[in-house]
């Protein structure tokens, strides 16, 4: 009997990010239009395998979602144990535009969720001209913390336990059990420290208030999708970035939480096949 | 029925659930969670709840408190809960609960005590 193989590829792009070599691991399925992927905090491109092996949109579309450094099968750079994680708005973006510049990718499409989603919107702002089109999942301007990431990262906690712990509500309660179990998996398995590094960008660095409004939307088209059960980025939150940008669609998925890619993935194919097929013409 | 009348309920509902006292089998403490204006104290040993004593008790000393409306409760309980109002933190983020006292033991143990203070979810309401 042929062995059973999903339909995406793995493998480890080198390329420098702000002069530094880093060896990155992505997945991609497809042909056609790039769209790129991006997970969310503390997590890893894992969250999007079910789009991956979608032939409705691998079919006209080559996607690709990659592993930030330190998260997934990316490795931490050479000396990380020198110093502590911290990821910014500058460090985030160069490393989107590194991977699209250094694997050839014309005009990409560029989707992210959660923290993905945040520096989409940086990426509307700052470089709009380099994409066909941006989708921002679970995104916002600014969110008001609800804990303290300080427990994210001390030896007398479990990260991964922790971790998953207080991102398993985040995830709605119609989500099927074993894709919330699943989208927690991955949380488990961050790196130490990972998932507070990345909250500095979320929290400190990333806040994009009033710098949304330089937008347009006319240079690249922008699609927001949140999910009603996600009280971190809430609808109300995206309700207001999306108020501040003339020309942006705005969408509220019913029945979803944070991670609508992988904790209910055929709900939001329901949400997100409409946006690829406009995004394809 | 009252929702502290529903948390009463806890030691049978969690008897009935022996993969989350499985879950919680390194976990002892004393913790205190009010329903309402209504509080109750816990002793966990291994995962098991060994008491639950409710009403005030004088001069009792618990490692933490977690403390939500009785609307909150209500709502937390539904069989779906609503959004904002399906997760103890978004309880505490809508200003319906608060927490204080050595949250060590409480995150070390989140999901435990996040699925623990479910269970009256499953108990059908008036039962």
């Amino acid at each position: 009997m042929a062995p059973k193989l999903d339909p995406v590829v793995g493998r480890y792009l080198r390329t420098e990010i702000d002069g530094v070599p880093h060896r990155l691991y992505f997945e991609e399925a497809g042909q056609g239009i790039p769209l790129v992927c991006l997970h969310t905090a503390g997590a890893d491109n894992r969250q999007y395998r079910h789009l991956l092996a979608d032939p409705e949109i691998t079919r006209r579309f080559r996607v690709l979602a990659f592993d930030l450094p330190w998260h997934g099968k990316s490795t931490p750079p050479n000396g990380w144990e020198r110093g502590e994680y911290r990821l910014t708005t500058e460090s985030y973006t160069a490393a989107i535009r590194a991977f699209c510049h250094a694997m050839e990718l014309d005009k990409p499409v560029v989707m992210g969720c959660s923290i993905g989603g945040r520096i989409v919107l940086n990426l509307a702002i700052a470089h709009a001209a380099e994409f066909r089109a941006l989708i921002a999942l679970e995104a916002a301007d600014f969110q008001q913390p609800w804990y303290d990431t300080a427990w994210l990262h001390r030896p007398d906690v479990h990260g991964g336990e922790v971790c998953a712990g207080l991102v398993s509500g985040l995830i709605a309660p119609q989500s099927p059990p074993v894709h919330r179990h699943e989208t927690l998996w991955m949380y488990m398995q961050s790196g130490p420290g990972v998932f507070k590094g990345d909250l500095y960008f979320y929290r400190i660095d990333g806040d994009l208030r009033e710098k949304v409004k330089a937008i347009d939307t006319k240079v690249c088209p922008l699609y927001l999708l949140t999910g009603e059960y996600d009280f971190s980025c809430t609808p109300d939150d995206t309700l207001r970035t999306a108020r501040q940008i003339p020309g942006v669609e705005v969408q509220i998925m019913k029945d979803v939480g944070h991670f609508p890619m992988s904790e209910h993935p055929a709900k939001f194919r329901e949400y997100i096949l409409p946006v690829l097929a406009k995004i394809a013409g | 029925m009252s929702p502290a009348d529903r948390f009463a309920a806890l030691p049978d509902l969690l008897s009935g659930d022996p993969d989350l006292r499985r879950r919680g089998r390194w976990l002892s403490v004393d913790c205190q969670v009010d329903i309402g204006p209504e509080p109750f104290f816990l002793s966990i040993r291994d995962g098991a709840l060994v008491a639950l004593d409710r009403g005030q008790r004088l001069m009792r000393s618990t490692a933490f408190t977690f403390r939500a409306t009785d609307e909150a409760w209500t709502n937390h309980w539904k069989a779906v809960p609503e959004p904002g109002w399906h997760d103890l933190f978004a309880l505490t983020k809508r200003g319906s609960a608060s927490m204080e006292g050595d949250l060590r033991p409480l995150l070390q143990h989140l999901q435990y005590f996040k699925d623990l203070l479910a269970l009256p979810r499953r108990q059908p309401v008036g039962a």
